[in-house]
């Protein structure tokens, strides 16, 4: 029988984290996502599955244990809030540039600088964009339920040892925060030294049994080779694209103008898109699963049959970048945002639509 | 007797350690790091660890640490080898687990990562190599640079109200409740060296059998961030760094 409960965005990804068999989870109290850590350290999974929990000295030393575990081949994940994943960008550049897996939660609060506690998805340009620095993707997820925030632990590790590339939870506060009725995934065992092992190779976990050492570093001080370390890592990237692109699509079918909106402000223009139908508007919606990779081909599949699209956000206008990039100047594309933990109602989001396009 | 006769493998007293790659290193000649490299390739080999041990490496003079001692590594971002050692030891149980840092990695830039994990009490062994200069750089000043003495980034020697104080980071860690064994040696005489040998390995013991955070800080000479012979090195060493640094066991539980 299905386990439903009801709880925060937050305490779903504890459970979904010791459900999942993860080995590690670092972090450092930060508001809106301090529950992730007080969850944990309240099941103590440490006396049933083994998982490692240890609230670190700062976000740089939770990062920087979550490179080492990674580099043993377990599961290591941490969470953050946007101040805090700031503080993380070098040890995630690090970890993507070691092809390490990994798992980063980002419960983004509304920024810039110390900003507010309050909802935001002003990390989207950071999470999709480098963040860090040299050039590095990662596989970044974008939840709208608390079924999402469980269920994306689980997606998240998986993607992120197929690829050996660290993935990222970008949640936002809202999420994070609010309850909601959630089937947890069912327990599965850590994995065994033995297989980590086998799906590790290059795990570093003493030479026992190997006969030669495993080095994980991220330099090479020879530019050729760090031209082809460079290349590796793009086509990485470029199998990524290909496969993993997600998202889903909401009255598509019939739609003249399309909302694309990620996280809880998907679930914001759905309802405005209800409302919209309900007086004969033949309006869509879009939502990107996967902010990276960016659902840029059913975009653009789409743009060729709308009269135009907006953007909903909760920041000045990051993902209209990418949303311009796929429909290729086809269709116009406007952006509606609220920003400093503003967030934005049906009505808002109905009458910014029906002002861009005159209807 | 023939040299032939002599070079055989039953006299062999003294060779390479089995577990230090035989290749060129990027060290300066004179520089300590070789000496501390042979000790430690030696001590995990007699102790039987070989394939237990994870090394971390930091950023700095020994970041090739990795390329000259045979056994698993990872590389760390500047300063933080004491978080990356935490998880490794934490998430590999029973293995050695050791860092192997210079003083800006470890006491400028890499101060709370240090602290705290020593403050926790993982059971990690940190090797700090403090020769009070950034090397790798070209010779700029540590937290650790003497009073007086001239760097790059000060040339006219380093000043009290303008730079502060030598840090001795070791009588901090002292202080603290999870650290087991603190000490201060040095390699630049064969005695020394014995003494440093005995250190690292009550470290590794130490750390294997997790009775907490170990540190052997080594003082050790910089010759060509200092613009000294080797030998010049070693004499002003023991005249001037020692006196701020003085050798001995600071803490052994």
């Amino acid at each position: 029988m299905e386990e439903v409960k009801l709880m925060k965005g937050n305490e779903a990804i504890a459970h979904a984290a010791i459900r999942y068999g993860v080995d590690g989870y670092f972090g450092y109290p930060i508001t809106p996502q301090s529950e992730v850590l007080e969850t944990l350290e309240e099941l103590m999974p440490w006396e049933t599955t083994g998982m490692v929990v240890l609230q670190a000295e700062s976000e740089l030393a939770a990062i920087n244990m979550v490179y080492g575990g990674a580099a043993s081949g377990k599961a290591v994940m941490t969470s953050s809030s946007s101040p805090g994943v700031s503080l993380k960008q070098e040890g995630i550049s690090y970890i993507a540039a070691s092809e390490l897996p990994a798992l980063i939660v980002n419960v983004m609060r509304g920024g810039p600088g110390l900003g507010t506690i309050q909802p935001s998805q002003a990390d989207y340009f950071q999470a999709c964009k480098g963040g860090g620095h040299g050039d590095y993707h990662l596989i970044v997820l974008a939840p709208a339920t608390v079924q999402e925030m469980a269920d994306f632990v689980g997606l998240g590790f998986d993607l992120a040892f197929k690829y050996r590339n660290p993935a990222m939870i970008l949640a936002d506060g809202i999420v994070g925060q609010m309850m909601e009725k959630v089937v947890l995934p069912p327990f599965r065992p850590r994995r065994t030294a033995e297989e980590i092992a086998k799906q590790c190779p290059w795990a570093v976990t003493g030479k026992g049994g190997r006969g030669h050492r495993n080095i994980v570093t991220s330099l090479e001080m020879e530019s050729p080779a760090m031209e082809q370390n460079n290349l590796r890592f793009q086509r990485t990237y470029a199998e990524i694209e290909a496969n993993e692109v997600r998202y889903q699509e909401y009255y598509t079918e019939d739609a003249e103008y399309l909302i694309v909106a990620f996280g809880s402000v998907a679930r914001i223009c759905l309802k405005a898109i209800e409302d919209a139908r309900a007086v004969g508007m033949k309006v869509g919606l879009l939502r990107p699963i996967t902010l990276w990779p960016f659902p840029s081909k059913a975009l653009d599949e789409l743009s060729k049959r709308i009269k135009g699209a907006l953007v909903v956000e909760l920041n000045a206008g990051q993902m209209i970048e990418d949303v311009k990039l796929s429909v290729n100047c086809r269709v116009p594309v406007y952006h509606f945002g609220r920003m400093g933990g503003m967030i934005p109602n049906p009505t808002e989001v109905l009458d910014a639509l029906r002002a861009d396009f005159n209807i | 007797m023939k040299p032939e006769e002599i070079i055989k493998p039953e006299n062999k007293i003294y060779s390479r350690p089995r577990l230090l790659d035989d290749r060129n290193t990027h060290y300066c000649p004179g520089c300590s790091h070789g000496v501390v490299h042979r000790i430690i390739a030696e001590l995990i080999d007699e102790m039987g660890l070989e394939d237990k041990a994870i090394g971390v490496a930091p950023v700095g003079c020994a970041v090739f640490a990795y390329n000259y001692i045979d056994v698993d590594w990872v590389e760390a971002a500047h300063g933080r080898a004491p978080a990356v050692a935490t998880a490794l030891s934490r998430l590999n149980p029973g293995h050695l687990v050791f860092s192997y840092q210079g003083d800006g990695d470890l006491s400028a830039i890499g101060t709370a990562e240090t602290i705290h994990a020593a403050n926790r009490g993982e059971n990690i062994a940190i090797i700090f190599i403090n020769n009070g200069i950034y090397g790798m750089t070209g010779g700029q000043m540590a937290p650790t640079t003497l009073l007086g003495m001239k760097t790059a980034t000060t040339p006219y020697g380093r000043r009290a109200d303008l730079n502060g104080y030598p840090l001795r980071i070791s009588e901090l860690l002292e202080r603290l409740d999870g650290t087991c064994y603190i000490t201060r040696q040095a390699v630049h005489t064969a005695a020394a060296v014995r003494k440093t040998k005995a250190a690292i390995r009550k470290a590794f013991e130490n750390s294997v059998a997790g009775r907490g955070t170990s540190v052997v800080e080594i003082v050790s000479t910089c010759n060509s961030g200092w613009k000294m012979t080797p030998a010049q090195s070693n004499e002003w060493m023991a005249e001037h760094m020692f006196e701020r640094y003085p050798l001995g066991d600071l803490k052994n539980i």
